[in-house]
């Protein structure tokens, strides 16, 4: 670790102890969370998702194309993050690099496996389905871009249209065969406390990192580890639960902005 | 390409209900990104770019540094979503090429003596596209170098000219670039009227090329107005919570 995280380091693990944040916040506080709409007139579908200083913008865009040999009829869904050097000095140009990687294979599953868009009718015709490209496009890095990235996705999803008139496959455009989406939540550890919505200096000194995505009822539909650290049992079990508090509330938030 | 559509009509309209010597809306905010050390959001027409200058910084790697300056390194990148057909992420040629010529007008402009070894970094990002995107991309890096506090000699500015159906019109739109006849965009110091930045295709007499040139211009101080009051909304408003 170099010389800047660790004074950072100190200087929050002194707070913890007192059971403070840097921002002033309670462990298990969320930061604001605003979400826009159809900022992107090119797009199928787009969100800007603000979660305190976190920017993100999501952009769906739509093709006709061959399926998978796998599962012929369905659509396919593809997720790309970039982390352009616009949201950070950190940040570089150039081909993703691992860290975009898992920022696109997390929030992807969180939208895959709770099976949010019906693949199955996205086919079109055999050997003619509809694919779907959610992109990713960091703005202003201020910590805990899981959710920002998976929440801008699903605002994006629920909004976009299926361009079915530019294809020439139908008069009006349509939605998206959509079901009800799992909300991830987020949080990391350090120095023995567990707090949620990492800011940028929380994220950076982080020892470890899980990301719950749960739904309506309550169930966890998908998890994702990381960093070098571990959890206990325990930790566990209290970061599931107020993923499910905060999921509520901002599954509220999604549902507004989506005019639900 | 040529084409049938009709580009003026006959009372002299352009298609979006322009005037031939009318820029589309502009609007410009500075100071948008937490993060940036300075940053310009950005609509002309239906463009619309974020830019964020980070620096000066130590240049890396370290043999791009220059001992007598500092570099200035734009990056424009296109959104995948901000194009009709999807755009694969990442610089194509066309990308590079625009960076390459925005870079070096901005390189004229900054100050570099005053950073040996440092590197400025301009991100461009173009979110929404259609038709000028460097030019509105030049202009929104102007607005956010300025807000980083980078000594400059003026705040760049750009704006294109054309020609649609034999006349020369202001800042071309979508159909007007497809299917016009000639683009000129051009990049100015708007204090003493250098050209910073100047590309053309097309066909132009050189006649037409004058007075084509001469509207870029008066485009370009028309929006220089627009960043001035934009960086001087962001410090005002600061001024009065201080």
């Amino acid at each position: 670790m170099t010389v800047i995280p660790s004074i950072k380091r100190d200087y929050l693990s002194k707070l913890a102890e007192q059971g403070k944040r840097a921002d002033g916040r309670k462990f298990d506080e969320y930061r604001k969370i605003e979400i826009e709409t159809g900022v992107v007139s090119k797009a199928e579908g787009s969100a800007r998702v603000k979660i305190g200083n976190t920017q993100v913008l999501v952009g769906i865009k739509m093709d006709v194309g061959e399926p998978y040999p796998d599962s012929p009829e369905s659509g396919v869904l593809t997720t790309a993050a970039e982390l352009v050097p616009l949201a950070s000095p950190d940040f570089e140009a150039g081909p993703p690099d691992a860290d975009s990687i898992e920022l696109a294979r997390v929030v992807d599953r969180g939208v895959r496996e709770s099976g949010v868009v019906d693949l199955e009718k996205l086919c079109i015709e055999p050997e003619k389905v509809w694919i779907i490209f959610i992109d990713i496009h960091i703005l202003d890095h201020d910590g805990n871009l899981f959710d920002a990235a998976s929440l801008a996705s699903l605002a994006a999803l629920f909004t976009a249209k299926i361009p079915a008139k530019r294809f020439e496959l139908g008069e009006k455009d349509y939605p998206l065969p959509l079901k009800d989406p799992p909300i991830s939540c987020t949080s990391v550890k350090y120095n023995g406390v567990v707090v949620l919505d990492p800011s940028l200096d929380e994220d950076q000194i982080a020892e470890a990192r899980l990301t719950v995505a749960t739904d309506k009822s309550g169930d966890i539909r998908a998890m994702q580890k990381g960093l070098s650290g571990s959890f206990t049992k325990e930790e566990i079990k209290k970061v599931i639960k107020a993923s499910i508090d905060n999921g509520e509330e901002i599954r509220k938030i999604l549902d507004r902005s989506i005019g639900k | 390409m040529k084409s049938d559509i009709k580009l003026i009509d006959s009372h002299g309209k352009r298609l979006d209900g322009r005037k031939p010597d009318e820029l589309r809306k502009i609007k410009i905010e500075a100071g948008v990104l937490h993060r940036a050390d300075g940053s310009c959001y950005l609509e002309w027409g239906g463009n619309k770019v974020l830019a964020a200058v980070y620096g000066p910084r130590e240049a890396i790697p370290k043999h791009t540094q220059n001992p007598l300056k500092a570099i200035v390194n734009a990056r424009y990148n296109m959104a995948a979503f901000s194009v009709e057909d999807r755009k694969r992420p990442g610089p194509d040629r066309r990308s590079r090429e625009i960076s390459k010529v925005i870079s070096e007008a901005l390189e004229k402009i900054v100050l570099t003596e005053k950073f040996p070894r440092a590197a400025i970094d301009v991100n461009i990002e173009v979110l929404d596209a259609e038709a000028g995107t460097r030019c509105a991309g030049l202009t929104a890096a102007g607005v956010a170098l300025a807000d980083a506090g980078i000594p400059m000699r003026d705040i760049p500015v750009a704006c294109a000219a054309g020609k649609i159906d034999g006349q020369v019109v202001l800042d071309l739109g979508k159909e007007e670039d497809n299917f016009g006849d000639a683009d000129l965009p051009v990049a100015i110091s708007p204090r003493t009227g250098e050209i910073l930045l100047l590309q053309m295709d097309g066909h132009l007499t050189l006649k037409e090329f004058d007075k084509a040139l001469d509207m870029a211009t008066n485009g370009c101080n028309i929006v220089s107005d627009l960043q001035k009051k934009a960086i001087m909304d962001k410090y005002k408003s600061v001024l009065e919570v201080e």
